[in-house]
């Protein structure tokens, strides 16, 4: 328990001390929020589809969380390079509970930096449909948040360097975003893109994400909960598995 | 005595390259041990394996009656190691690194200020606990590491060169605090270094080893009767020849890469 709260600690402790980290990370969901909801709302509207920046913020918020729960997990590849990683793997604690300790300070962290923006899109016009989804959305938000940070530390785990950084930012971080519906509604697309965005538990976490702060979603409740929660459990096992694995 | 660690016919390849090749020696429990090679010799693998951090290719490893491969938790509960390259998180200060290696190693709350107040003043680096480790030069991380490696008293420490790059100073106050630890506590140390006077100085017993194989074993006295020399150095330089081990560091590199490659290549 203690080395779950320590690794935690560790993390949390990072990421408030990085202003500018926090900050940086704010930049691309505002230009998104920006440039998309204000330049494509007209089109949006024109549509039928309603108001395009209550409809993106939730995919923009869901965008920022996995974004920062990657790289928080990659930062496993980082402590091995500066050393730190082989400190852990030394000392007399499952590496189960370092994996879980970093997992959560990543998904705490995540959620924040989740919880940043959509203060921000509040600022730019965004409406929570009701004050009562709020609470709810932060669940949906961490939940989100653990299955992306136990994926990045399963993806370090499984790297040498930073060389593959980008490689897994563009082949599968971009991909889970961009696939998910987090910028267009997945009710008329294509059949061939529907399928591959079932595939991505992005979509469901986004989709429970509308659900409660836009009151409109595709799938059911209960199916992106039930996902969400399985696949956690799995890249929770999975990134466990590997980083037991590692190394130095 | 009983033995505290035991290693029997170690061996660790990576790819084709053969790092540890036949090592056995055993350390008695309370002893003080060196661990002497030239660079590449296969001292820092071997200690890895030892440690938990590599699995060996084949043979035995005994800490604290512990196989590191089938009980980790077990062996890592008996020992700590101060690495030779860095380990800190410079994004902490230096109480957080050791506030940090208390809760790991569960070290009481009590007992944990009372040691962080002892060895920072061991290290000299009392009055730069709160600064950012990041601002540290690298003889106060060097020394930093020491005070962490020491705060758990654990039953066997490890050394990997603990001394390179400190003051004279410094490292007369590092050995005797080892060495009051050993005689107040009973605690083993292994040690490596390239300062063979630290050796004879300090270690009950020396193992070298060159190659991958140890070449030779016994007290400094022992070894020099063996070669028939004067100093340790002597001895030392006799087993393993004069020629400046460039060679071996440079294949140990290739070594590296191409183990990365080659794991690279399977995943």
């Amino acid at each position: 328990m203690k080395a779950i709260y320590i690794m935690w600690l560790r993390e949390v402790k990072r990421f408030v001390r990085s202003k500018s980290r926090i900050v940086g990370a704010l930049g691309q969901p505002l230009l998104f929020l920006v440039a998309l909801g204000y330049g494509l709302g007209p089109v949006f509207a024109k549509a039928g589809q309603g108001n395009y920046l209550e409809f993106i913020a939730p995919g923009i918020i869901g965008m920022t969380i996995i974004f920062t729960a990657i790289f928080n997990g990659m930062q496993v590849i980082w402590d091995r390079q500066f050393g730190f990683l082989k400190e852990t793997m030394v000392a007399p604690v499952s590496r189960l509970s370092i994996m879980f300790g970093r997992t959560l300070g990543g998904a705490t962290v995540s959620t924040l930096q989740g919880v940043l923006v959509l203060i921000l899109a509040t600022v730019a016009g965004f409406r929570p449909v009701s004050l009562s989804g709020i609470f709810p959305a932060f669940i949906i938000m961490l939940l989100i948040a653990l299955l992306f940070s136990a994926l990045g530390i399963m993806v370090a785990s499984l790297l040498k360097d930073m060389q593959g950084f980008q490689l897994i930012m563009n082949f599968l971080v971009m991909p889970l975003v961009f696939l998910s519906g987090a910028f267009f509604p997945l009710n008329n697309v294509p059949a061939a893109l529907l399928a591959v965005a079932r595939f991505d538990p992005l979509s469901y976490g986004i989709d429970a994400l509308r659900y409660f702060l836009i009151g409109a979603a595709t799938f059911p409740l209960v199916l992106d909960i039930s996902v969400l929660v399985a696949i956690t459990a799995i890249f929770l096992w999975l990134g466990s598995y590997f980083f037991s694995k590692i190394e130095v | 005595m009983a033995n505290i660690i035991e290693v029997k016919d170690l061996v660790k390849k990576f790819g084709d390259f053969v790092a540890v090749k036949d090592v056995t020696f055993s350390v008695e429990e309370g002893g003080i041990f060196a661990f002497l090679g030239p660079n590449g010799a296969g001292k820092s693998t071997t200690i890895k394996m030892l440690t938990t951090l590599l699995r060996p290719t084949s043979g035995l490893v005994r800490i604290n009656g512990y196989d590191p491969l089938t009980h980790p938790d077990a062996a890592r509960h008996s020992f700590g190691i101060v690495f030779q390259d860095p380990s800190l998180d410079e994004d902490l200060t230096a109480l957080e690194n050791l506030e940090l290696h208390g809760a790991l190693y569960n070290v009481p709350k009590n007992i944990l200020k009372a040691r962080i107040d002892e060895l920072l003043t061991l290290v000299e680096l009392s009055d730069r606990r709160n600064d950012f480790v990041r601002d540290f030069s690298g003889g106060m991380k060097r020394r930093l590491e020491i005070a962490r490696g020491l705060l758990h008293h654990p039953k066997i420490i490890f050394l990997d060169e603990p001394t390179l790059g400190l003051d004279p100073q410094t490292r007369n106050h590092l050995w005797s605090y080892v060495q009051k630890l050993n005689a107040d506590e009973g605690i083993t140390v292994f040690f490596t270094t390239h300062y063979m006077e630290e050796a004879d100085r300090i270690a009950k017993n020396i193992a070298i080893i060159d190659h991958g194989v140890i070449i030779a074993q016994g007290s400094s006295g022992e070894l020099q009767k063996q070669t028939d020399t004067k100093t340790l150095e002597e001895a030392f330089l006799k087993l393993t020849g004069n020629a400046i081990r460039d060679e071996v560091a440079s294949s140990s590199d290739k070594m590296r890469t191409h183990s990365q490659r080659w794991r690279g290549g399977r995943r």
